[in-house]
């Protein structure tokens, strides 16, 4: 059970959270400018690292805010977790 | 009392004031208060435990605790029978009956003895050989009921189990020397501390110890540090309390058993502990030796022994041989001999065994050094040892006389193994160090700190300075530097060990590798000699260290016999990853709390008591207690299903729709951010208008269907299926945080502020005129989906005119607590109206009749806009929305896809199955074309009506098909769904 520190609560249960997938993921458009290929890695390609990776969590049971979290894929390590928008350490942007 | 040559009149830490009866096997034996069901059994002389699971071979005792092979037991207790239990861990009562397992009809004449000669039929891996013509499934069967280790409970458990949540700075696993010391020392220095033992009594090997601790007698001192312990306030002492797993981030699990399972309380305890710091004081388990017929009864650990004269008052036989390859093993000669055994003999596998033979043949024990075991002698007991001496001259192993010694006890001292189990669950590495001649931990996790024997320190001094400084870091590190004290103290012993790990190959006789598998050195070998080289391969080949025990005393050995047999190192050979528990857990306390009606608990909506004082048969709809349908005194349910549809057919009928999304959307961008969530557009919807929308995923999937209202220029009241509220509310904040922050919205659920009463039926208007209100609701006045907000019998009220029937509906939405109220009020007024309360069925049967799709059963997870009918929409909405883009996609125009459609079976008795699959021709059932999703007889058409997706049934209008299920074939033709009033001069009146 991940140890997870809300970037507005402080650390919390993983139970309380949600993952929400790998970043970045950014959505292109508008439609009629995207080709097949685009869409597809929209929605299915992902790098699925084997080491750090950046990912969007959510404190489901919580105060219900997505946040920008890195995690080793190996070892579970969290290295950081920040707000949206804002960046994260030196090194892991 | 008569005397009993088994049990010492003195010492050991029983109680002889408490005598107790117990069953073993159907005979009733007696014990005391304090014993294990191990030591009981050993004190009335009975040797052979059980049977071995492939052979059946005849099993004693071999450890005193969790290591402990053979000796597994069922306790009956009616609905508590608990199989999978070890005597070495079972504490004795009162009236405990126990019986051994893997054998018929007891451990001592067991019916499937006779396999063992078969013993060359069975080897490692024989399933994947033999037993397979004509089929596997021909024998397995059989051979299931040849092997196992117990019989599952029948009867629901009738025992409470509780789950505990714990952070602390330093939990501490073991309450030994070495634990006990790094718990005072973290304590002392400040830090809030959790110690657990797996024991019922903190202490752990100090329970047999002689030596004195800081002036005091071993239990007196531990006696001491528990008083001080539980003193100081920030500790918690948990014994009984296995430390089972280590999970991320330092999340271990515990499970403690708590001391009397019979009365009220809980019978276990599940505890998550979040620690700072962990102290791995678990202790080293000792190994037997490889040897041929080393399984005999009579041969167990040297530890094991001394333990039952110590601690039970056992004397474990009357003549004992001693084989051991270092120093801890000649402590328990001293002991046994104490206890009044015979030694005939210490064997030490080492030249020069150093002081402790000195010490050994001054009590008058002989020792002979530098000679190894070469087999043991008996059929169903150990008779004796035949043992050979090593004469190792420039390296070369030379043989040297053979000599039997006689023995009914044969105690092995292979070496010890440190239990780092949740150092390495915790991905700790493990090094190999060939002078202890055992796996210890590496450099790993800074936050765990491995001491005492799990560290590979046999020696009690060692322990105890070790300890201590361990317990001192982990506080260190959480910043409790208060000074602690010194380290307690004791005499310096030595702890010498060597690696000894089978004898050599000499015999044809088996020699047991993995006791409680029935693993031999055989099986090893036929392994390596296919060819599998990796150790993962080879224990699941092979199954040694894959047994319930784990491997607690068979993994060292299998690993260094690999080593040997493949010419590689242990280093080389690596281990097998260690998972979690690291003793059987029961199913009753990892569900903890949740069983019974908190398994799933269900919401309830504010006409739950009374649906339920009112006959309704409630039942799971989506998470929600509904009611199916009302019950009335001699009314079948399918009476009560028709009156209710008739009362919404033909009169007025009431329907709790609480549990349906109720989402608030405000804001200037509110109506922009629902034109992007839904399919359908929404900018243009007009004040006081609803529109039903369906919303889509990224990949253009109908995921929800309802209608959105607008309230006011900037405020929508969004409504979603009751199952789909949170979920699309979840999407909505997600959408809103993560793409599109800019937009000024704000989303809010509303759906158990807000209590739901839809009432529907030719009448339902009369029956509202009688209500109180400032709501204009003439037809006129009040459209087919529009939406009204005032006061309805002085409460605040929103009522929508939609609905799920089909007929003219209001949906009355007022604050939760009202609910009750208004419903009486409607039910009292409406009383020579007709008016029902309806349930679900019949509104899933009325929406059917009117061809309404319904998400999840009309639509799958490949439903789009076009395949529901609403395709043509797209091209008049020039916005992007969620999953536009899929749906220009090549396989969302494919002509071929499954289209909602209406089936008209051409019985109009025959209610076609749901699930049912449509086939073109009737012979050929192997294509199918689609399927049924909804069917029902409608008494308002006087027929049977369906709905269904079929491939490209939006153009088949008219065709004939077949439905096939189970068996039968009905024939039916493809119509429009829109089955009842499909002008639709029922909805808009």
């Amino acid at each position: 059970m991940l140890h997870i520190s809300c970037p507005w609560c402080g650390p919390r249960d993983e139970p309380e959270f949600r993952w929400g997938g790998e970043l970045p993921l950014v959505r292109p458009g508008p439609p009629e400018r995207v080709c097949d290929e685009a869409w597809a890695e929209y929605l299915f390609m992902r790098d699925n690292p084997k080491g750090f990776v950046r990912e969007r969590w959510l404190h489901a049971l919580g105060c219900r805010q997505w946040f920008v979290l890195v995690r080793s894929t190996i070892t579970h390590e969290i290295r950081a977790t920040a707000k949206l928008g804002e960046s994260l350490p030196e090194g892991l942007a | 009392m008569k005397s009993n040559e088994w049990r010492l009149a003195r010492g050991g830490r029983i109680d002889r004031t408490r005598p107790l009866a117990f069953e073993f096997d159907g005979k009733r034996y007696s014990g005391f208060a304090g014993d294990t069901l191990a030591s009981a059994l050993l004190a009335n002389g009975v040797r052979i435990v059980g049977r071995s699971f492939k052979l059946h071979r005849p099993r004693g005792l071999v450890g005193a605790w969790c290591e402990e092979p053979n000796g597994i037991v069922q306790l009956e207790d009616c609905a508590r029978t608990t199989p999978n239990l070890k005597a070495t861990q079972v504490e004795l009562r009162d009236g405990m009956r126990a019986r051994s397992v893997n054998c018929w009809p007891n451990a001592r004449r067991d019916a499937f003895a006779p396999l063992q000669l078969l013993g060359g039929l069975m080897p490692a891996g024989f399933y994947y050989k033999t037993f397979m013509w004509p089929s596997w499934r021909t024998f397995e069967p059989a051979i299931r009921r040849a092997a196992g280790l117990g019989t599952a409970p029948t009867r629901p458990d009738p025992d409470r189990y509780e789950e505990r949540h714990e952070h602390c700075d330093v939990l501490v696993v073991g309450g030994g020397p070495a634990g006990l010391a790094a718990a005072l020392a973290a304590t002392r220095a400040g830090a809030r501390v959790i110690l657990a033992d797996d024991r019922p009594a903190l202490g752990g090997a100090l329970q047999w110890e002689a030596r004195r601790i800081d002036g005091l007698a071993a239990l007196d001192w531990t006696a001491s540090v528990e008083r001080e312990l539980r003193a100081a306030g920030r500790v918690r002492v948990l014994t009984r309390t296995t430390a089972f797993g280590c999970y991320d981030h330092n999340l271990l699990a515990l499970s403690e058993k708590l001391s009397e399972p019979a009365s009220t309380g809980p019978r276990e305890r599940l505890w998550h502990v979040r620690a700072a710091q962990v102290v791995v004081a678990a202790g080293a388990i000792e190994r037997p030796m490889v040897f041929p017929d080393n399984d005999l009864p009579g041969i167990m650990l040297a530890s094991a022994a001394m333990t039952y004269a110590a601690q039970y008052a056992v004397r474990p036989g009357r003549r004992a041989v001693v084989v051991t390859s270092g120093d801890s093993a000649y402590e328990a000669a001293h002991t046994l001999q104490a206890a009044g055994l015979e030694i005939s003999a210490i064997v030490d596998t080492r030249a020069e065994p150093g002081e402790p033979a000195a010490s050994a043949r001054r009590a008058g024990i002989e020792v002979m050094a530098g000679h190894h075991p070469l087999r043991a002698h008996g059929s169903r007991a150990v008779k004796g040892i035949e043992v050979e001496s090593i004469r190792a001259e420039a390296g070369a192993v030379q043989e040297g006389s053979h000599l039997r010694l006689e023995c009914d006890l044969l105690c092995v001292s292979g070496g010890w193994t440190p239990s780092v189990h949740l150092f390495s669950q915790a991905r700790g590495p493990l090094r190999y160090d060939p002078e202890r001649a055992a796996l210890l931990p590496g450099s790993g996790p800074k936050s765990f700190h491995c001491t005492g024997a799990a560290a590979g320190n046999l020696a009690l001094h060692h322990c105890l300075t070790d300890g201590f400084a361990a317990g001192r870091e982990a506080a260190k590190a959480v910043g409790a530097s208060r000074d602690a004290g010194r380290a307690p103290t004791t005499t310096v012993e030595s702890a010498a060990t060597s690696a000894f790990w089978t004898a050599p190959r000499g015999s044809r006789r088996k020699a047991w590798v993995d006791l409680q598998n029935d693993v031999t050195r055989a099986d090893l070998e036929l392994a390596v000699r296919e060819n599998l080289q990796s150790v993962e391969h080879v224990k699941r080949y092979t199954t040694t260290g894959m047994a319930v025990d784990q491997g607690k005393t068979s993994n060292m050995n299998a690993l260094a016999l690999l080593a040997e047999l493949t010419g590689s190192s242990i280093p080389q050979v690596g281990n097998t990853t260690f998972r979690p528990p690291y003793d059987p857990v029961t199913l009753g306390s990892l569900a903890g709390r949740h069983v019974g009606s908190l398994y799933h608990p269900l919401r309830r909506t504010p006409l739950d008591s009374w649906h339920a004082g009112h006959g309704a048969v409630l039942e799971d709809f989506g998470g929600w207690r509904r009611p199916a349908w009302y019950a009335a005194q001699g009314k079948t349910r399918e009476d009560r299903i028709r009156a209710e549809k008739r009362a919404a057919r033909t009169a007025v009928s009431v329907f709790d729709g609480s549990p349906l999304g109720k989402i608030e959307v405000r804001g200037p961008d509110a109506a922009m951010f629902l034109n992007r969530m839904y399919y359908n557009g929404m900018k243009t919807l007009a004040v006081g208008r609803g529109r039903y929308g369906l919303m889509l995923n990224e990949h253009g999937i109908i995921i929800d269907d309802g209608v959105c209202l607008r309230i006011a220029e900037n405020h929508f009241l969004v409504s979603t299926t009751s199952g789909g509220a949170s979920r699309i509310f979840a999407g909505f904040e997600e959408w809103l945080q993560c793409e599109w922050p800019d937009l000024q919205v704000l989303v809010t659920n509303v759906t158990s502020a807000w209590g739901n009463i839809a009432v529907a039926g030719p009448r339902a208007r009369e029956l509202l005129l009688r209500l109180e209100t400032d709501i204009d609701l003439k037809a006129g006045a009040f459209p087919h989906l529009a939406i009204r907000c005032g006061r309805l019998e002085g409460v605040p009220a929103r009522i929508a005119r939609v609905g799920f029937t089909g007929e003219l509906s209001f949906e009355i939405n007022i604050p939760a607590g009202y609910t009750t109220a208004l419903w009486e009020l409607l039910l009292a007024r409406g009383a020579d109206l007709g008016v029902l309360p309806m349930g679900i069925e019949a509104l899933q049967e009325l929406r059917t009749e009117k061809g309404y799709l319904h998400v999840g059963t009309d639509t799958d997870g490949r439903s789009i806009p076009a395949d529901v009918g609403m395709g043509a929409l797209l091209a008049k909405k020039a916005d992007d929305f969620v999953g536009r883009r899929s749906l220009e996609r090549s396989d969302s125009k494919r002509p071929d896809r499954l289209q909602f459609v209406g089936l008209e079976a051409r019985d109009p008795a025959a209610v076609l199955p749901v699930g049912g699959h449509v086939i073109g021709d009737a012979a050929r059932r192997n294509a199918s074309q689609g399927y049924v999703t909804s069917s029902c007889m409608s008494e308002a058409l006087g027929r049977s009506v369906a709905l269904g997706l079929v491939q490209a049934g939006g153009n088949r209008t008219g065709e004939t098909v077949h439905v096939y299920s189970g068996g039968r074939t009905f024939p039916a033709r493809i119509v429009s769904p829109r089955w009842y009033d499909p002008e639709g001069h029922h909805l808009n009146a």
